[in-house]
């Protein structure tokens, strides 16, 4: 494929470390089958967690150690996987700071019902797919979401995008960089709302 | 648990991500990314977590209402104002189709054609070029830009010098293709119409209000198909895209076809008729390449593979078992 000058995006040109062939699996595999279960995740982890504060680094925590045990052997369905590893770093969690009663953790009928509809979730981000970006992005801070669609639409460089908008070049990245991630919390963590709402 | 949040490797996997999506990117770069991700696994995951929405957005993007739709609205407020929102707009599209055929002097657009089985090259004063395949009739703008094109019959690979200032457009059965310096093809079917991307950047609008999406973003490989009520976007592989532009070589590339399509597809190109005769025939596949000139070599390989029948009666070759 040839390169225009200034639309930027070649997946080729960064790899991460690692084995290439292997990671790239692993990535696909963690984009196509693990992020669209986030929404159950996150119900998950609000269900059976207090502190809300913590919710953030715990679907990391999640995430990291799906992604080590999966750079291993990618599971043959993930939301089982997915739950499960949850289920497990709350009771190590609530092991190691004895805050709350372990019963409070881990609602095992919920788990097992959640667990039977591996499709359904990915099928939620799937499902008119385009009318939930429109609406993810209508939700995106209005400098916020020009600059994604300057960028991403009629593909201008960073340069252009700051002169349409009468603002810097970092102020384009900022707006950029916060737009990636209030998309991916969106599309991600809040499909079953945007569902409901379209 | 560290001390750094999940919150802020997110925001730097963001700025790592944001400056990957800019396109100044180099060894430097590549090594500053590497070693940051070799920090700690959160890293790697948080960047997949964004790059993976980013994509998403990237892949299907019906970003906006378009500015075209706009138009015709604002327009159609002015001119009747009674009317609803979509039916002045339909009614106005209606008009300006008209007006494109009939009421317009003719030296504004000059029309090309090709027969059946016949292909042309179209030069343009920019260096831009237009392959007409097949029973494909367009008109190109007779002005000095040369930037605009109504295919309103066929199909036609467009090789396009990028002009920020003078945007190409392809029209073509109510919908809008503009470039952002690009390779690609309209395929216009009977009741559909195809438009792949194969190289660079585009931006597909369907004029009609009631199409939802009305633009996509296509980055190479997507495919949109779009018939009156509807539009989706997909993706080819390399491999396929490559076969469905054999005929700008003159072969046609068949992968797992089935003879009804490839059929279909022969049918294109000849004056003789293939035709199938049942319905286990038409569902047989087949791989290989083939002239698009030659039905009768197609049919011969048939015959061989299959062991099917083959019968000619005046300007149509029947296949049956």
């Amino acid at each position: 494929m040839g390169k225009t000058p200034d639309n930027g995006r070649d997946d080729a040109k960064w790899r991460p470390i690692g084995a290439p062939a292997a990671m790239r699996d692993l990535k696909d595999w963690f984009i196509r089958e693990v992020l669209p279960l986030e929404a159950a995740l996150m119900q998950f982890l609000r269900q059976n967690w207090r502190d809300k504060a913590d919710i953030a680094d715990l679907r990391q925590d999640v995430y990291v150690r799906v992604y080590e045990a999966a750079k291993k052997q990618i599971p043959d369905t993930a939301k089982p996987f997915v739950l499960t590893t949850a289920r497990n770093l709350l009771i190590d969690r609530v092991r190691r700071e004895r805050v709350v009663p372990i019963e409070t953790v881990g609602d095992l009928e919920v788990l097992g019902a959640a667990s039977n509809d591996v499709s359904a979730d990915r099928a939620l981000i799937a499902h008119d797919a385009l009318a939930k970006l429109q609406a993810a992005l209508d939700k995106l801070p209005a400098p916020c979401r020009e600059a994604i669609l300057l960028r991403k639409v009629d593909g201008l460089s960073r340069r252009d995008i700051a002169e349409r908008m009468g603002i810097s070049e970092r102020t384009v990245n900022r707006h950029i960089a916060e737009g990636m991630r209030a998309l991916a919390d969106m599309l991600y963590s809040e499909a079953a709302e945007l569902r409901r709402k379209s | 648990m560290t001390d750094i949040t999940a919150t802020m490797i997110e925001e730097q996997a963001a700025d790592w991500l944001e400056r990957m999506d800019r396109g100044e990117w180099g060894e430097t770069d590549q090594s500053a990314l590497d070693e940051w991700l070799g920090e700690n696994p959160a890293h790697m995951v948080a960047l997949w977590r964004l790059d993976g929405a980013w994509t998403f957005a990237d892949r299907l993007a019906a970003l906006r209402t378009p500015r075209l739709h706009d138009t015709l609205l604002a327009r159609g407020r002015r001119v009747l104002p009674l009317l609803t929102k979509s039916v002045a707009a339909l009614v106005l599209i209606g008009i300006v189709g008209t007006a494109a055929m009939f009421l317009v002097p003719k030296p504004a657009e000059k029309t090309f054609a090709t027969a059946v089985g016949g292909r042309k090259t179209l030069e343009l004063r920019d260096g831009s070029r237009i392959e007409m395949n097949t029973g494909t009739v367009l008109r190109l703008a007779n002005d000095g830009a040369q930037r605009k094109v109504w295919l309103d019959k066929g199909e036609a690979f467009f090789d396009i010098k990028h002009d920020a200032a003078h945007p190409f457009v392809v029209i073509t059965a109510g919908h809008r293709i503009t470039d952002l310096g690009t390779k690609f093809v309209v395929r216009e079917g009977a009741d559909s119409l195809e438009v792949t991307l194969v190289e660079g950047r585009a931006r597909f609008e369907s004029a009609d209000a009631t199409i939802k999406p009305q633009l996509a973003f296509l980055s190479p490989g997507d495919v949109v198909v779009a018939t009156a009520t509807s539009m989706d976007v997909t993706r080819k592989s390399p491999k396929d895209l490559s076969s469905d532009l054999g005929w700008r070589r003159g072969v046609l590339i068949f992968r797992h076809t089935t003879l009804a399509d490839a059929v279909a597809e022969f049918n294109r190109y000849n004056t003789t008729r293939l035709v199938i005769g049942d319905e286990q025939t038409a569902n047989l596949q087949i791989n290989g390449t083939f002239k698009d000139d030659d039905a009768a070599s197609f049919a011969g390989t048939a015959r061989a593979v299959f062991g099917l029948r083959v019968e000619k009666h005046g300007d149509e070759i029947v296949l049956s078992q």
